[in-house]
Parts: structure tokens; sequence; C-alpha cells
């Protein structure tokens, strides 16, 4: 084996040797390769860390990671991960998860796994498809998506991974991008540090089912124009040299798109991102093109006690090493018969 | 007042062996606690007992009707007590409903004490009777002690600063004064539990002293002044010891802490709320002192998730729910029978399919826990026999779970964990231990590599450095866990993870003979609750003469490996079980046997009677 408890680790020794079965042009291998080496700069312990998935292509990512890996069953990881938290709340375990897996057969799981702010971080790779399964539509699929299970197009309309992680009562909701191979590690590296559950969402591109599914935000050409990356007390500003910001539409509550230079619009009016403040990242997680640009980042941070704080405390109280003598004998409803 | 001995009894007190007494009122008239309250004084008193606390699945069900009846039953004697009683001799009814729904079941001659204050016009014909059961000749074959007592609690609390409403919801425990006055009962126990219970309300803890003592002391005077009479049941021989009462649910709450400690583990209980399992999940949250953490979960498959993810950390993962909460468990069962982690699953059982009847007691979840998952998933499956058998149950196991590294599905039933008995407390010297070591050793680590002799893996847990591996519901590698699609591989898996089960029978007592010989002609073969009336009713029948015998299986999955040549040696085998032919099945399959079912889906426990006049039916008059 590579590496040691304590010394200094590189990707490599976060990497197994098992051969990795993702298709070939899978947004997963950046995703991969990005956690690989940011973990090293977490200064983490690998035995102290426990990747859990659920099930589809992203749940294979445990193999991949020389951690401790927990390969489950469909949606359930959240609720696993949760077990092994109250087990040994020591441990960093890290959720990967899919569109499908943590928002329709495991929506539930998600919502009180960060409800309850138990302390984990969850990967969601969010492909708008389910792939494994060969490309039906998912629940983040937008209306009208074609697919074999819906061969005139969806007729539903999808859910957002970051408004109802808010909803839920989520303390750390993020996104990238799976090729933003630059700024994932700063948004893993947040989550890792957040006490709490923290949520962050991947666009992740399916090249086989769902290709391109993304460009309109990520292309080239449009990219500048469609991404709003936040930062914490800094404008919110987007497009080439920053010339277009979001402010609050005066008389209603709501973001608009503005350009700075038009209409009067200064570098004043436009919103600061504050990442504590809920209502602003509501707002903030559910824009969408063309109207407004799709926010990455930090959407919302704000730290609360930990579910893990909670059983704790009572614990300690309790101190868990009571004799068996005084579980059988307590109470006084005993009686002695003579021999 | 303190509660007052057994001395300075009248003479004219009638010596009976056994008694059975139904406590039925409305669902809030407080009969489970009034039963409970017997129980206990009754078994410091120091008689053997049985109870069946049998209540409706409303919490508060419309006043008066009869589907809103509670009833507790208790049956005790001065000799060892198997079963609840079959009949009620006395039945305490506190309005019309509940003498309607019990006058059927009680012995022809018994008594009935009846709080006539709620015989009203509106009442019976609540209950549906056509006219005043008090006026015609519904009670003539009955004794009836016909008190109000409504009014007699208003009396003898009329001094205390309480409503009306309130002072009325003492008369359970008017009833209960008079009853332990009937039965030669102290007091103190109850009037200590009062004062505890309502510590913050001491002037509702007062009302009810004062009407439990009023109930008594009317017991007393009438008793000079008029043919009431008392009755006295004396000790039961038991064997020395301290003692208590315990249900099944305080049991097997005991038994998992003691089995985790014997095994060196803090136990994660993952649960989710279901009746009749719910009192588990309540119990085990207010044992935080000794290990044992609690997860009330978001539903059934995230309390199971939960205890899975424990026992993968190092903990012992403890699911608990009845039947249809397993069935939605059933699919991570199959993640822990194929990662191979130790985890228990208590499942409770109630009578179904589906909601089916939440609070009435059934074991018909027996395929369920044999059989239910997809694909050839193998579990050991326990079961366990009475309140006090639910403690060394759990304890054996945490024992399989943890040596085996498997899930354990543990029986129990509605009426198990309902019921209490008095259960002397072993002495803690005496109690199992069977450590589990984790593996820690990096060198030549492979996480399915196997003990030979047990064929488990090795539980290496997350945190220890050089252990660190994948697992997971996909088939692994005979030797490194790591995915395998080997045709050959997964056919040795299958067969290994059959193998491990099917051994754990070199490891688990030989089947008993409970009572009767291996010579006798017939056998009946009992799992569950059942033995208490298959006990009595094959004692019995051996009584009246006919070669007859009782089996009763603790470990279904595997069975005892001499289960088979047992069997076999009998002409006939009669299965009872509360279900359509579970048990039945199982073991027709297992050794193709002519074994023949006596069949009970009532949500009801078995009447001796009705065992034991199928034993007369197939073997015909005692010879």
């Amino acid at each position: 084996m590579t590496g040691t408890a304590t010394g200094q680790l590189t990707a490599k020794d976060f990497t197994t040797d098992q051969e990795v079965r993702w298709c070939p042009g899978c947004g997963d291998y950046a995703i991969l390769k990005c956690v690989q080496r940011t973990l090293p700069e977490l200064g983490v312990r690998r035995e102290n860390t426990v990747f859990v998935s659920g099930i589809g292509c992203a749940a294979r990512f445990p193999y991949y990671m020389s951690t401790y890996g927990f390969h489950t069953i469909h949606g359930r990881a959240p609720a696993i991960a949760t077990g092994i938290k109250l087990a040994n709340p020591d441990l960093d375990v890290w959720i990967v998860t899919g569109d499908g897996d943590a928002l329709s057969i495991g929506g539930n799981h998600l919502i009180h796994v960060l409800r309850r702010n138990v302390d984990v971080q969850i990967l969601l790779f969010n492909n708008e498809i389910y792939g494994l399964t060969k490309g039906q539509y998912s629940p983040t699929s937008r209306r009208g998506t074609r697919s074999p299970s819906t061969p005139k197009g969806s007729v539903e309309n999808p859910i957002s991974a970051a408004a109802l992680a808010l909803g839920a009562g989520g303390r750390f909701v993020a996104r990238t991008v799976d090729t933003h191979q630059k700024r994932m590690p700063q948004i893993l590296k947040r989550a890792y540090e957040h006490r709490g559950a923290s949520l962050v969402e991947i666009l992740q591109n399916c090249n086989v089912f769902n290709d391109k599914v993304f460009s309109h935000i990520t292309d080239k050409s449009v990219a500048v124009e469609r991404q709003l990356h936040l930062e914490h007390g800094k404008p919110l500003l987007y497009g080439a040299d920053d010339s277009h910001g979001l402010r609050v539409t005066p008389g209603k509550f709501e973001l608009e798109a503005v350009t700075i230079g038009e209409n009067g619009i200064t570098q004043d009016d436009i919103l600061i991102h504050d990442e504590t403040n809920r209502t602003l990242a509501s707002l903030l997680a559910v824009m969408e093109p063309p109207a407004l640009p799709v926010a990455l980042g930090v959407i919302y941070c704000d730290p609360a006690p930990t579910y893990g704080d909670g059983v704790k405390q009572q614990e300690e109280v309790a101190d868990g090493e009571a004799s068996i003598e005084s579980l059988l004998r307590g109470g006084d409803r005993t009686w002695t018969v003579m021999g | 007042m303190e509660g007052n001995t057994a001395a300075a009894r009248s003479p004219q007190r009638e010596v009976v062996e056994e008694v059975v007494i139904r406590f039925a009122g409305d669902s809030g008239d407080g009969m489970q606690v009034t039963g409970a309250q017997f129980t206990q004084e009754t078994a410091i008193f120091g008689n053997d007992l049985a109870t069946f606390p049998d209540f409706p699945a409303e919490i508060r069900a419309p006043v008066g009707t009869t589907f809103g009846v509670s009833a507790f039953q208790i049956h005790f004697g001065s000799h060892e007590v198997r079963t609840s009683g079959d009949a009620p001799d006395v039945l305490v009814a506190m309005n019309p409903a509940a003498l309607k729904v019990s006058l059927d079941d009680l012995k022809v001659g018994g008594m009935i004490v009846l709080d006539e204050g709620t015989f009203n016009r509106r009442n019976i014909a609540k209950a549906g009777f056509d006219s005043n059961p008090l006026e015609d000749d519904t009670l003539a074959p009955y004794q009836t002690l016909r008190l109000d007592i409504s009014k007699m609690t208003l009396e003898a609390v009329k001094d205390l600063d309480l409503s009306k409403k309130e002072s009325l919801r003492c008369k359970n425990f008017w009833t209960l004064g008079l009853m332990l006055w009937m039965y030669d009962r102290d007091r103190r126990a109850t009037v200590e539990w009062l004062n505890k219970k309502f510590s913050k309300r001491p002037e509702i803890a007062k009302a009810n002293v004062t009407a439990l003592n009023a109930g008594h002391a009317f017991g007393e005077t009438a008793e000079l002044s008029s043919n009431l009479v008392g009755f006295t049941v004396a000790k039961t021989d038991v064997a020395p010891g301290v003692y208590r009462t315990v249900t099944g649910t305080e049991a097997l709450a005991w038994g998992l802490v003691v089995g985790a400690r014997a095994a060196g583990l803090k136990i994660m209980l993952g649960s989710y709320p279901i009746t009749p399992a719910s009192p588990l999940l309540h119990n085990l949250a207010n044992l935080k002192a000794y290990g044992v953490t609690t997860f009330q979960a978001e539903d059934e498959i995230a309390a199971v998730c939960s205890a899975i993810g424990a026992s993968y950390a190092g903990a012992l993962g403890v699911t608990s729910s009845s039947g249809p909460g397993i069935a939605l468990k059933t699919e991570a069962i199959g993640l822990a029978i194929s990662t191979e982690l130790p985890l228990v699953i208590v499942n409770t059982q109630r009578a179904g399919p589906s909601t089916g009847l939440p609070t009435k007691t059934e074991q018909s979840d027996l395929y369920l826990a044999v059989y239910g998952r997809n694909a050839d998933a193998p579990l050991p499956v326990l079961a366990a026999s009475t309140p006090t058998d639910c403690f060394e149950v759990a304890i054996e196991s945490v024992r399989i779970a943890t040596k085996y590294m498997t899930p354990v599905m543990l029986l129990t039933e509605g009426y198990l964990a309902n019921a209490a008995e008095p259960w002397r407390i072993p002495d803690t010297d005496d109690l199992p231990s069977f450590p589990v070591k984790f593996r820690t050793d990096p060198e030549g680590f492979q996480p399915f590599a196997r003990n030979a002799d047990t064929l488990a893996r090795p539980w290496a847990i997350p945190g220890t450095p050089g252990l660190e591996h994948r697992i997971g519901g996909l088939e692994k590698d005979s030797v490194t866990g790591n995915i395998s699609y080997d045709a050959e591989n997964h056919q040795h898996m299958t067969d290994v993870r059959a193998a491990k089960i099917a051994g754990i029978a070199r490891d688990i007592p030989q089947q008993e003979i409970q009572c009767g010989e291996e010579t006798d002609v017939m056998v009946l073969v009992g799992w569950g609750s059942t033995f208490g009336p298959i006990n009595q009713a094959v004692r019995q029948a051996r009584e009246e003469g006919h070669s007859v015998a009782h089996i009763h299986i603790r470990y279904i999955v595997p069975l005892p490996s001499n289960l088979g040549d047992l069997l076999n040696g009998f002409d006939r085998v009669l299965v009872p079980e509360m279900n359509n032919g579970q048990l039945l099945t199982l073991l027709r399959s297992t050794y193709a046997i002519d074994a023949e079912g006596l069949n009970k889906v009532s949500g009801k426990p078995f009447r001796v009677s009705e065992i034991l006049d199928a034993i007369r039916t197939r073997m015909g008059d005692a010879s």
C-alpha cells in the first residue's frame, strides 16, 4: 500500500486497483478525479473516510476510492450513512448519489438527513436521466424529455435539488459542474468543512443517454452569460467583464438580471451575496436561463448544531456504562423467595 | 394510608387453586392499568401468573361501544400457570358494552362484578342489548355482584377538590381495591406506583389511593354484613431467588442489552413506530445509560438501513417492527445478508395481511421470516415462546448475529410483547460472554476470507488503518470482496451463504421434548406463544391417559439437527399454530412427514380446551 495514515497523501493514494466502469466520456470520471485530488488537500485519513452510495451509475463511486466504501441499495445511502455516524461520529462520511437515487426512490431519506443535519457530505450527480437502466427520464428531467418511457415527451415538472434541500432545512447547499475542475475542489472543501449535512449538486453530463443536456449552460459560447459564480460578500455579477448583475425588481419580491450602465444601473444597485440568507438562497437556487443565469458555488451556508451533537449530549449525560445488575434489579418491584 | 398486610383475615375465605379474572371496560376506563397493578400485587404475593391484555386499535373509541372495550385477563394460581386462561371465573365489567363483549367467554356459574351506575338506557342500547340485562334473565347463569361503583367512587373522593369527571376517573382504582380485598392481596405496590406516577399532581394520586382504599374497605364491610365472599389462593411453590414481573417487551429489551454487553458492543436501534412493536423502541430509548442509542427513522426502510450502517461501523445494529414494517425492510435485509453484517431484526407479529388487526396477536409471519426475500437469502430465525423467554432468545440472537456475521430474525408476537409473568432474575455472574473481535491486522486481510469453522467473514470496521475496503450488494469475489460477475464465484457464494446458516445447527441445543416421551404416539409441535396452551393441553391429555408429547421449537432456521429423527419417531404430528399452516409447511417440506395442522387465526390465543379437544378427537377415548 502506498501512503500512510499520517504521511502526505496524494490523489494516487485515494485510487483503487479496480477498473473504472463508467462509459468513456462520462462526466463521472471528472468528478472522481476531482475528489481524489481534493481529499489529500483536506488532510483526511483514508481509514477515517467512508464513501456510501445507493444505486445508479454514480453509486459505483466507492469502488474507486481507496477508503472505506459501502455500495448499498437504491436511495438508502443517507439512512445507512446516518447509522454509520451514530455508531461512530468521528468518521468522515461522504454520500454519493444521483438524481434518481436521491430525488426519486430516496427522496424521503434525503429530506430527513438534511432536516436532522447529520454531519455528512452529499454529492448529488445530476444528469437528468436514468443512465444505468438505459435512459428513462428522471425526476430532474425537463418537461418534454423524450426517453424510452416517455416516447412522446415527459409531462412532469422537474424537481430542483437545491430548492428541495433548502425546503428540507439543509444548512449547506452548493452547486457545481463536472467539468469545473478548478472551482469544484473549493466547493468540496467548503462542504467538508461545514459541520452538518452539506449538499453539493453536481451538474454531470451523461454522454450516452442525455448528451449536452447542460450545454445551454456549459457551452463555451454561453457559459459566461449563463453562469453566476457566487462568492459570499461579493456582488452578484456575471457576464463578460461582469457586465451583468442581479437586483431585486423594484416593487416586486423577485430577482431580475440587469446590465451595468443601462437604464441608470450602477454597481450599487447589485445585490451582495450573503450565503447565510435563506431567503436569498431560495431565489438563487431556482434561477434558470434564459431569463436568469444558473447559480453556481455556495448558495447557502449557515451552520447549526448537528444531529450528532444532540445525540452525544444525551449520551454523555447517560454515560452508557451502567451495570446490568442495576438494569435487571432496578426499581422497587422485586421480591425474594427464600429457599 | 399504608397498604395493610394479608394478616387477620376473616375465616370465611374460600380456598381456590387458581382463578382467571378479566377486567373489562371502556378504553378510557384504565383497565390496562388496573390489570397491570393487580398483576403486580399478585406476583408480589407469590402466585405464578400469566396475563392477556386485549385492547382496541383506536386510542379512544367512541365511549360505551363494544368495539371500544379494553380488557385485561389474568390467570393466577397456587400451582404453575402456563396460559392466561381459557374462560374467566370472574368478569369485572365497568359498563354494559364490557359485559356484552365478555359474557360469552365467562364460565357458567362464574362471577360478574359490574358497575350498576353505568347501566342506563343509553349505554345499554349502545352495547347492543335489547333490554336491560340487569332486569331480564341474561345474567341468570352467573353470580352477579351489582354495585354502583360510580356512585361509591364519587362518595369516596367527595371531600377532595376534584371535578366530577376527575372523580369518576378513580373508579378503576375503587374496583381494584375491591378485587385486591377479594383475593387477599396487598395494596402497597399500587399506592407506591400511584404516588410516583402522579408525583406532579399529588391530588390525583391521593384521590386514586382514597378510591383504592374505599373499594377495599367496602369488601371488608360487606363481607361482614352480606354474603360477599373473599378467596384465598395460596402461594405458588417456586425456586428461591429474586423475582420481578416482566412483559415480553421488557425482557426482550433487557436481553438485547445483556447480549450486546456479552459481545462488548453498543446497541444502535433503528425503528419506526408501529403497533405492537413500538414499546420496544420506547423501552430501549430509556436505556441510554446501558450503551443504547435509539434512532426513530423516517420510515421502516431507513430504520433497518440505519441499523445496517451502525453494524458496518462496529455497533450492534438492531431494528424492530411488526409484519407490515418487516415487509418494507426486506430489500435491506438482503443487503445485510449479502454484505454479511450482523443485525437483529425483531418482528412483533400481529394479525394480517396488510394492516390487518394491529392490536390482535397472530403468528403468521413465519413464511416472511424464513422465505420473504428476493433470491436465495437465508438467515437464522428464532422465536420466543413466553414473555420471559424473550430475554434468552434476544441474547441468543445477538450471539448468532455477531458470531456468524449475519442478520437474525427474532420472532415475537403482540401477545408476548404485552403479556406479563413473574421472572426469576438471573445472577449476573451466570450471564454469557461472547466478546466480538474486530479485525485489526492488515497482514493478509481479505474482507471475505472466512473462518473455517463458522464460515463467518471478518468484521473490519471503518476507522481501522490498513483495512480500507469496499463492500456492497453486488456479488462479491469470494476472497477480496471486489465486484465479481464470475459464474462459478456466484455459485460458490450462494452455496457458502447457505452453508454458513445451515452450519449454525451445530452450535445450537438439540431439540428437547417439553413434555412426554419419544415413545408417545402423537406429538404436538409448536413455536412461539402457543407454548402455554399446547403444554397445558398435552399435560391434561396425558393425565387422561393419552400417549401424547409436546415439542416446542425455538430455532426455526436452522432447525435443530435431531428434530427430523425425533418427529419421525411419532405416528402422528399435529402442529397447532395461529396462522394457516406455516410451520406445518416448513416441517412437511423439510422432513417429508405427514404432519397435520391445527390452525386458528381469530386474533386471540388458543384456548387449552381447543387443543385438548383436538387431541381427544385424534386419539379416541383414553385407554
